[in-house]
């Protein structure tokens, strides 16, 4: 018999421990194959955040740091300048990237870091409980605005791409959604291209995935993708910001 | 030959780092500290080495953390708003068990503080500082030429023990100019660091962490941390006597006051007072056996820290009610002069204060 479909040799034999459904799952099982084809499992290292993905560091193969909230950025500023001929990424939640670490991602995109960020926008703190976060969007009920986003009380939400893409220093900046099969190859193809990028010395390169929390938006996981594609893409939509 | 040259303390510790074949330097401004990350902006890439100018103090020891996982000598210099901004990372750091070295030329506080030298951030430095359970090797230096000695000193221990290490000094020190001999061999230990993330070929994929849910592996890990704080609590203690022998009254102090209180001891030694001093160079692990043993011998404490009373309370537990220990102590800036401390030793051997000496060929000579 042939075997058609079996794990990626980039992830661990640990089973994931993240909620039915939720694309982080999907992400990493991405990037595990995205290691295997470029045959770069052995000089990769990963940083981790601090939300729903900190237990990365036993899914992946690689060699794998856990940053604290937000520093993912500066960790990997400081492995690739000691090690530039590793590959390095690290994979952020919006609560880690657009809240807490504001300064690190501005800065490391701005000195055109030579990384690849892996951003997972799911416009809440999963791990937390669905608290608001910087990318919640307005009128979406969370636990800490209950009656949904007010811009007058909780400001606006952020849009990470747009934002980072008016700085020279990035390379490559894509926004994609993983939500059908076609979806989900753009988002391999995305994140292959900003590691490839990375090799080739191009420089900072961000890929944010439009991603899911069913649990916390009290949704089932069909549900939750027609919300990504039809809410969310809405005030974020997919699509190449920088790519020279 | 010339083998001295004339450098600042800020300036003698970049070349210390050097020497101790440091690969890289994060920081961010902040006086009375400039000096470092300006030298050192020439000094590592000159020597094929890496320097950021990171965004924040934040962003910077997140950076010695990445740089401590690929394997690497890193190093972060800071004063006292911007190492309590380090100490996040500082926490994850000694967690994760990474060697690295922070410098703390302190100035007085709290809150911005002043510009001006202090030493009260004994406690943050010497107590764990960030949140959780865990210990820094503090060293102290007197002089320019420590600064210079310390630094591969620093990374040495730092890397034996898997730990962070603390350069802990004050303004004057980082900012006086002294003579430097710069021709000293140091043995440089390359540590083997099968644990570094930095490829797995080869082998099973390395993590670096310190998230543990189970309270068992928790706890196991914090025992791990403490016994190996025991373990340099009996081999790395290092500190300087001076006229201790026969002192009735010792004066513990280290940094800049420990020179001032040097000058003291001749001064009250003049007078026929039998006074000496003990220099604590490691604050920790503290040399308090060796204070435990004075204490048993008879001999009284008098404590001169740039802080409101810090030391004061590690220098009370080695006594351990043993003898009387006492303090004094100048901060937000203020240097303690050596009238006030001769004073103050001379109140301990009832003997009445003296005007100022300022104009004395000794006072000058501290
Ligand atoms: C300094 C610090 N502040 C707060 C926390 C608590 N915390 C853990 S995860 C998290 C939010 C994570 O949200 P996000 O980055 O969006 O990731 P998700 O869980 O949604 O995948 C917070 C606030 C922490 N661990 N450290
Ligand atoms: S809480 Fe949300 S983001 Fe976290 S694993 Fe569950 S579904 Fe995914």
């Amino acid at each position: 018999m042939q075997k058609v479909f079996e794990r990626p040799k980039g992830l661990t034999d640990t089973e994931f421990t993240y909620c039915a459904g939720c694309l982080h799952s999907t992400i990493h099982r991405l990037i595990a194959e995205i290691m295997e084809e470029m045959d770069i499992i052995h000089q990769t290292v990963g940083v981790c955040p601090v939300g729903c993905a900190v237990f990365m560091y036993e899914y992946m193969a690689c060699d794998i740091i856990e940053a604290s909230h937000g520093r993912a950025p500066s960790v990997a500023t400081g492995v690739k300048r000691m090690l530039p001929d590793r590959l390095v990424f690290s994979y952020q939640g919006d609560g880690d990237l657009a809240s807490i670490g504001t300064a690190e991602i501005v800065h490391a995109a701005g000195r055109g870091e030579n990384i690849s960020v892996i951003f997972i926008n799911n416009t809440t703190y999963g791990m937390t409980g669905g608290q608001m976060a910087p990318t919640t969007l307005i009128g979406q009920k969370t636990t800490t605005c209950p009656s949904g986003r007010d811009p007058h009380v909780n400001g606006y939400p952020i849009r990470v791409c747009e934002m980072l893409a008016t700085l020279d220093g990035p390379s490559y900046i894509e926004r994609v959604a993983p939500t059908s099969p076609a979806g989900m190859s753009k988002t391999k193809k995305a994140i292959k291209h900003a590691f490839q990028n990375q090799i080739d010395g191009k420089g900072f390169s961000l890929v944010e995935v439009l991603s899911n929390c069913p649990t916390n938006w009290r949704m089932t996981p069909i549900d939750s993708f027609k919300w990504i594609d039809e809410k969310m893409s809405e005030f974020f939509p997919v699509g190449v910001f920088v790519d020279r | 030959m010339a083998t001295k040259k004339l450098l600042k303390g800020n300036i003698a510790l970049c070349h210390g780092a050097v020497a101790a074949r440091c690969d890289a330097f994060f920081g961010y401004p902040i006086t009375p500290q400039n000096e470092v990350p300006e030298c050192m902006s020439e000094l590592m890439p000159a020597n094929g080495s890496v320097f950021i100018q990171a965004e924040s103090e934040v962003s910077a020891i997140n950076m010695v953390y990445g740089a401590a996982c690929a394997g690497k000598r890193a190093m972060t210099s800071s004063s006292s708003p911007g190492v309590s901004l380090k100490q996040e990372g500082i926490s994850y750091i000694a967690a994760c068990e990474l060697p690295c070295v922070i410098v703390n030329v302190q100035r007085g506080g709290p809150g911005l503080g002043t510009i001006l030298p202090g030493q009260a951030d004994y406690f943050q430095a010497v107590k764990g500082g960030g949140h959780g359970d865990y210990k820094l090797l503090v060293l102290a230096p007197w002089s320019a030429q420590e600064c210079y000695e310390f630094m591969p000193l620093a990374f040495d221990l730092a890397d034996k023990y898997r730990n962070p290490s603390m350069i802990l000094m004050d303004a004057i020190i980082g900012q006086m100019l002294e003579p430097v001999d710069m021709h000293k061999n140091f043995d440089i230990v390359e540590y083997p660091k099968p644990w570094a993330t930095n490829g797995a070929r080869g082998r099973a994929h390395n993590i670096i962490n310190s998230l543990w849910i189970d309270p068992k592996t928790m706890e196991g890990l914090n025992q791990k941390l403490q016994a190996k704080y025991a373990d340099m609590q009996v081999h790395e203690v290092r500190f300087k006597e001076y006229q201790t022998e026969d002192a009735e009254l010792v004066m513990v102090a280290y940094g800049s006051p420990a020179r001032i209180c040097r000058s003291v001891v001749d001064m009250a030694r003049e007078e026929g007072m039998k006074v000496g001093l003990l220099r604590p160079i490691t604050l920790f692990p503290f040399p308090a056996m060796q204070i435990n043993d004075m204490a048993k011998d008879g001999k009284r404490f008098l404590v001169v820290e740039m802080s409101c009373g810090q030391m004061v309370e590690d220098v009370k537990l080695a006594v351990n009610g043993a003898s009387d220990v006492e303090f004094y102590g100048r901060s937000g800036g203020a240097v303690p002069t050596p009238t006030e401390i001769l004073n103050e030793v001379r109140a301990r051997f009832g003997k009445p204060p003296v005007v100022s000496h300022y104009s004395s060929r000794k006072e000058s000579a501290v």
